[in-house]
């Protein structure tokens, strides 16, 4: 347009010219909304956390705070619950995250051949992507009713007798697993085939030319194509899976995750300390758990690819 | 929109599938027929296994508590529907939480887009002490779950006198890191730096650059988050039962309601629930095809 006119005519060097300008323009006016409500809503409350758990806070007096040193913590670690909800979060978070990526890589796999009805495919299986926790929960929730659920008939028409999917721990755990993998597989799925997208045709034409088969291609071109992607998911999945709260709420509706605490979550055990018995600094205590124990998992999963990456090159 | 579907047509030039196509059989799978039917299979039941609790959650909604009991249970849809609406409408106020969802939703989506382009434009084409270190700040919280914070949240909301009201939902609603992140990479792609110093050189200022020059250039961005920001609010649902309650509900704080226990009526509960699904349903169904963009594009330049 007017650059290759104009721009001569104002300086001999157009690119110094617009970053001299461009930087005198406060930019910080643009990014400014954006920090003012992130270091409100989302950094302050944060670390906020941490300063609550030293205090001994009641819901109802939220703004009356008796210090208490590290008790909060002495009484978690002290709490068979707190224990009971870590092993459960660990349990059901595997229960749900492994097999659900699992069948995203393959279901990807097949999405990457070049289907009919390839848009209805990726739209249907995005569709529970779109449903909220709380709607899916309450319709599986029916679905695993024990004595007039459809699962439990279906189950009953192969002779398997009624499984109580609420009170038996190992059942409770994989209903609710169930819930969470409906959910995702399908938003995973498509974030694997964007990444098999981006990996290079010509890799395999040569692997073809190799005479590598076509299971032999998936392992040693696709996987190792899609290694940053996994990661990405399983550092995704590990967070959601530590958080883990609205299914195992909605389950049955108690926020004690059952009546012997069978499938509570610490997720859920913070809001039962908080919202349920009103300690917002015990709750807190949980928060701040949960926060390091995320930042561990995930320090852990990027170390453990690294260090596989690194195996792999050697090779 | 160019950017936003390249992954989709380059995918049939990459998958391994394609090949075949090149063989004068033709398009049609042609040397691996059974792997290709085999395929269709299982894609079939996953579409299945994804669609399935939709349909029953219909089949729940228009029947009775007496059908749901039955053995066997009623495979197909039945004529309660409009009675057990009445029902949800008895029990819950769905027709305020609809309202509330959307202004909430809607104040949302506004929000955030406007701020997250605003915010990723500046990342992406202006220069200023300290961006790297804000934009690092930016990424590095954007896996952090924001349900951590929500005790100091709610203390800071109850000292406001906010509780129960919609801005306490709204403006925490309003952060997302991720949003700034996309529109980044989204304009650093899209608007080239030639338009930016066009507009420069005709004399106008950064505000009618961004008005004039970057909105038009980056609206196909700004409609991709727009569309996830307003289902991710939608569907939220920690918060904000936290911060409401029945008495100023979203659909998910209804819904929890009629979940929770007082209702036993469970062909009531799902006729809530396929309420509170459906606008969701429609803006899937009217814009699918973006959605599934959209989140594949996050994923190429996550």
């Amino acid at each position: 347009m007017t650059l290759t006119a104009s721009a001569p005519r104002r300086t001999a060097r157009p690119p110094a010219t617009l970053r001299q300008r461009l930087a005198r323009l406060s930019p910080y006016a643009y990014v400014t909304p954006f920090f003012a409500l992130f270091a409100a809503f989302g950094l302050f409350p944060l670390i906020y956390t941490a300063y609550v758990s030293l205090y001994r806070v009641e819901l109802q007096t939220p703004d009356q705070m008796e210090w208490r040193g590290l008790d909060n913590y002495t009484a978690l670690f002290g709490d068979d619950n707190f224990w009971t909800a870590l092993r459960n979060t660990f349990t059901i978070g595997v229960i749900s995250t492994v097999p659900q990526l699992l069948m995203a890589l393959g279901l990807a796999h097949l999405l990457n051949y070049k289907l009919r009805g390839r848009t209805f495919f990726r739209v249907t299986m995005l569709l529970p992507y779109a449903t909220s926790v709380a709607a899916a929960t309450l319709v599986f929730a029916q679905l695993f009713g024990r004595d007039f659920g459809l699962i439990n008939y279906l189950l009953h028409l192969v002779g398997i007798g009624p499984v109580d999917w609420q009170s038996g721990t190992v059942a409770s755990q994989i209903a609710v697993s169930t819930i969470v993998t409906w959910r995702w597989t399908g938003y995973n799925t498509l974030i694997y085939l964007a990444g098999m997208q981006a990996i290079p045709s010509d890799l395999y034409e040569a692997a073809e030319l190799d005479g590598a088969s076509r299971w032999r291609q998936f392992l040693h071109v696709t996987l190792p194509g899609l290694r940053p992607t996994i990661l990405f998911t399983i550092v995704v999945s590990t967070i959601g899976a530590t958080q883990l709260f609205g299914e195992p709420l909605l389950f049955e509706g108690s926020i004690s995750g059952g009546i012997s605490h069978q499938y509570q979550t610490l997720g859920l055990y913070m809001y039962e300390q908080g919202w349920g018995f009103f300690h917002l600094g015990r709750a807190a205590a949980i928060a701040w758990v949960m926060f390091v124990l995320i930042v561990l998992l995930v320090l852990v999963n990027t170390a453990v690819a690294r260090r596989r990456s690194g195996k792999e090159n050697q090779r | 929109m160019t950017t936003l579907t390249a992954p989709r047509s380059t995918g049939e030039t990459t998958a391994p599938a394609a090949r075949p196509a090149r063989r004068p059989r033709g398009r049609r799978a042609g040397g691996h027929e059974r792997g290709g039917r085999l395929a269709y299979a299982i894609l079939i039941a996953a579409a299945l296994f994804s669609a399935f609790p939709f349909y029953w959650t219909i089949v729940a909604a228009t029947r009775s508590n007496a059908d749901l009991a039955k053995t066997p249970p009623a495979l197909l849809p039945g004529g309660n529907l409009m009675h057990n609406f009445d029902q949800v409408l008895q029990q819950a106020d769905i027709g305020k939480a609809l309202l509330n969802s959307l202004i909430v939703s809607g104040s949302v989506t506004v929000g955030t887009v406007l701020c997250s382009t605003l915010a990723g434009f500046a990342f992406a084409k202006l220069h200023f002490r300290g961006r790297n270190a804000l934009l690092a700040l930016t990424i590095g919280t954007m896996m952090i779950p924001p349900q951590l914070g929500v005790i100091p949240l709610f203390m800071v909301i109850a000292k406001l006198h906010w509780v129960n009201q919609l801005q306490a939902v709204i403006l925490p609603g309003l952060v997302s890191a991720f949003g700034v992140f996309f529109m980044r990479q989204f304009l650093v792609q899209a608007l080239p730096d030639e338009l930016i110093e066009a507009g420069r050189v005709d004399g106008a200022s950064t505000a009618r650059i961004f008005w004039s020059i970057v909105i038009p250039v980056a609206r196909p961005g700004m409609a991709v988050l727009g569309i996830l920001t307003f289902m991710a609010s939608w569907n939220d649902f920690f918060w904000p039962i936290i911060a409401l309650t029945s008495q100023q509900p979203t659909v998910q704080v209804a819904l929890r309601q009629l979940g929770g226990g007082y209702v036993h009526d469970q062909s009531v509960v799902m006729a809530g629930t396929l309420l509170g699904t459906l606008p969701v349903l429609l803006v899937f169904g009217l814009l699918g095809r973006q959605i599934v963009g959209g989140i594949m594009q996050g994923a190429v330049k996550g």
